[in-house]
């Protein structure tokens, strides 16, 4: 089946320019992290800076806290991504490998739970948490994380434990081995790698996410980067555009280069859960 | 049901089966209760507990109790045209996004489904609006523009398309503006979406109806798009979902203005409850907005599906 180089062409032009529409926002992002004031004051900007500087960088970590800022949104991140996955992960082969009303309905809840808006959700946390004196603290956060990130982290690991055939624990129960130990032994090791993807992609959600920890983190010392980075955009929207491109740029980062790493499971992952449920 | 499926099983699997499924019932709860509890607690009770906030008089730091009130805060929702509103904006931004996101996601998976040269930096470059942080999205597109350091209007007058403008504090511009921001944000995990439905198709029907004289329009429409709409239409209800209760793109681009034209029902509701401390009003908003968008989407689903038998 070959296309015609008519074809081919128009399908090369329109290639290229998915690319530029994906590629530009970014770019222009890092062009002016590292511009000058007199560059950014300029009416004709330039793609590349003519005289590039890291004096951005500098004045963010001057004028905001970002390092406290990523102290909390790393603690928040791992926090929220290791307990979701412990947690998670018994559930999820229990979905997987039983038909039982309790799987249905917590696949049910899975797909249910991604229709509400979280406002509905976030005002009785909020009264609840602030009667535990939760609010305003890294913990507090953590605990709305993992409810926030448990259903894709199921709908994920119930697509890895799928795609470990059942026949392979069967064959060690003929063995004469327990159920528990099936599952260490033969379950765990082949189901380790999309255990961290998950993991990892919870990370990378808790690290982005934004409107629980605006509503729940009150004072600076306790706000995660995203929530800082608006800081930056003053009270009547005129911001000092290089020292927040330069902040916004090194919160993307870390995720880009984790989810550099994982993409290919993660999508794997999703598309298992998908396709097999 | 259970009784029946396990008859049904192939005898193979019968002999440890009896033992084996109790054992493994008492060991399924054992397993599940670590994120039974919490989902719960932190999840399906705050539901229904916001679900009642909607009746009472609910506020923020004030000292007399809080009164039930019945359906009154939903009357008053009734009446509130700036609610309305702001619904109207919502929907506006959720078909704008979704519908315009799916096409162009449709197109790159095609073309990404195709041997192409630069497949792998599609591949790459897509990673990036899905791995950044909305908050950073929002500030990147501020950038982009900015009225006078901004590309889009440098390009613009470069060519000679005027002297650009401010988009995002234009009555008329704001929101298509951060309309194409949402677009551009949600693209990937479309584009993927999509593109794992393509590599599903077999490519041998493909081929056969290449064979049979099928030009590619017509293969489209009669072996791929039957194959994808599974995933095209679960992708997109889900998309509407999001796109509707979308909050910290456009908290970050505009704030809702100007004038209250980007203003979506989640800017509108957080601002209700934790501006004003109107948290029973706002409760009630989230409410509507769920039972909204369920018989939207209902209405949507069945549609199509229904579509889907009779061809």
């Amino acid at each position: 089946m070959r296309a015609s180089t008519g074809a081919r062409v128009g399908q090369y032009v329109a290639l290229l320019a998915y690319l530029v529409f994906l590629a530009f926002p970014f770019l222009w992002l890092i062009s002016t992290a590292f511009k000058p004031p007199q560059e950014l004051g300029s009416l004709h900007p330039t793609w590349i800076p003519e005289n590039p500087t890291l004096a951005n960088f500098r004045q963010a970590f001057d004028e905001q806290p970002l390092l406290r800022a990523a102290l909390n949104s790393l603690l928040a991140a791992t926090g929220a991504a290791v307990i979701a996955v412990v947690i998670a992960t018994p559930m999820a082969y229990v979905m997987a490998r039983h038909r039982t009303r309790l799987a249905r309905a917590a696949t049910g809840w899975v797909v249910v739970s991604q229709a509400f808006p979280f406002v509905l959700v976030i005002i009785p946390l909020f009264l609840v948490l602030k009667n535990l004196r939760l609010i305003n603290s890294v913990p507090g956060l953590v605990m709305v994380y993992v409810v926030w990130a448990l259903p894709f982290a199921l709908w994920m690991l119930v697509g890895y434990v799928r795609a470990v055939p059942a026949e392979l624990e069967e064959a060690a129960a003929v063995d004469g081995a327990g159920r528990l130990r099936t599952l260490v032994s033969v379950t765990a090791p082949l189901l380790a790698p999309g255990i961290v993807a998950t993991a990892l992609f919870a990370f990378i959600t808790a690290w982005n996410e934004f409107f629980f920890a605006l509503v729940l983190l009150k004072t600076p010392e306790k706000q995660t980067l995203p929530v800082i980075l608006t800081h930056f955009i003053g009270a009547e929207g005129v911001a000092d555009l290089g020292p927040l491109a330069a902040a916004a740029f090194l919160a993307t980062l870390p995720s880009l280069v984790v989810f550099a790493v994982i993409q290919r499971r993660i999508t794997g992952g999703m598309l298992a859960g998908a396709v097999k449920s | 049901m259970t009784l029946v499926t396990e008859v049904r099983r192939p005898a193979r699997r019968a002999p440890s089966r009896g033992r084996e499924r109790r054992g493994g019932d008492h060991g399924a709860w054992f397993l599940v209760l670590p994120a039974l509890i919490p989902i719960l607690v932190l999840s399906v009770g705050p539901l229904l507990y916001g679900i009642l906030l909607a009746f009472t008089d609910a506020q923020s730091g004030r000292t007399e109790p809080t009164e039930w009130i019945g359906a009154l805060n939903f009357r008053d929702l009734l009446r509130d045209t700036l609610f309305w509103e702001s619904f109207r904006i919502g929907l506006v931004w959720a078909v704008g996004v979704t519908v315009p996101q799916f096409l162009l996601a449709l197109g790159l998976a095609l073309l990404l489904n195709e041997r192409l040269r630069l497949r792998w930096l599609a591949r790459a470059l897509a990673i990036i609006p899905w791995a950044m942080p909305e908050v950073v999205v929002g500030i990147m597109w501020r950038l982009v523009y900015n009225p006078d350091a901004g590309v889009l209007n440098e390009t613009l007058r470069d060519l000679g398309l005027g002297d650009g403008r401010d988009w995002l504090s234009g009555l008329g511009t704001a929101l298509p503006a951060v309309i194409v921001v949402g677009v551009w944000a949600g693209m990937p995990q479309t584009t993927v979406a999509l593109l794992a439905g393509l590599q599903n198709t077999p490519r041998e029907l493909h081929e056969a109806a290449a064979i049979d004289g099928a030009g590619a329009w017509r293969r489209f429409w009669t072996v791929t798009w039957p194959a994808l709409r599974p995933v095209a239409l679960a992708i997109t209800a889900l998309n509407f979902i999001w796109n509707f209760n979308a909050f910290a793109l456009v908290y970050v681009l505009t704030s809702g203005g100007p004038g209250g034209r980007t203003r979506l029902p989640m800017l509108f509701a957080y601002e209700e409850a934790f501006r004003y401390g109107q948290f029973g009003y706002a409760a009630a908003m989230g409410c509507v907005m769920v039972a909204v968008i369920s018989i939207l989407l209902a209405v949507f689903l069945v549609g199509r599906l229904k579509g889907g038998d009779d061809a």
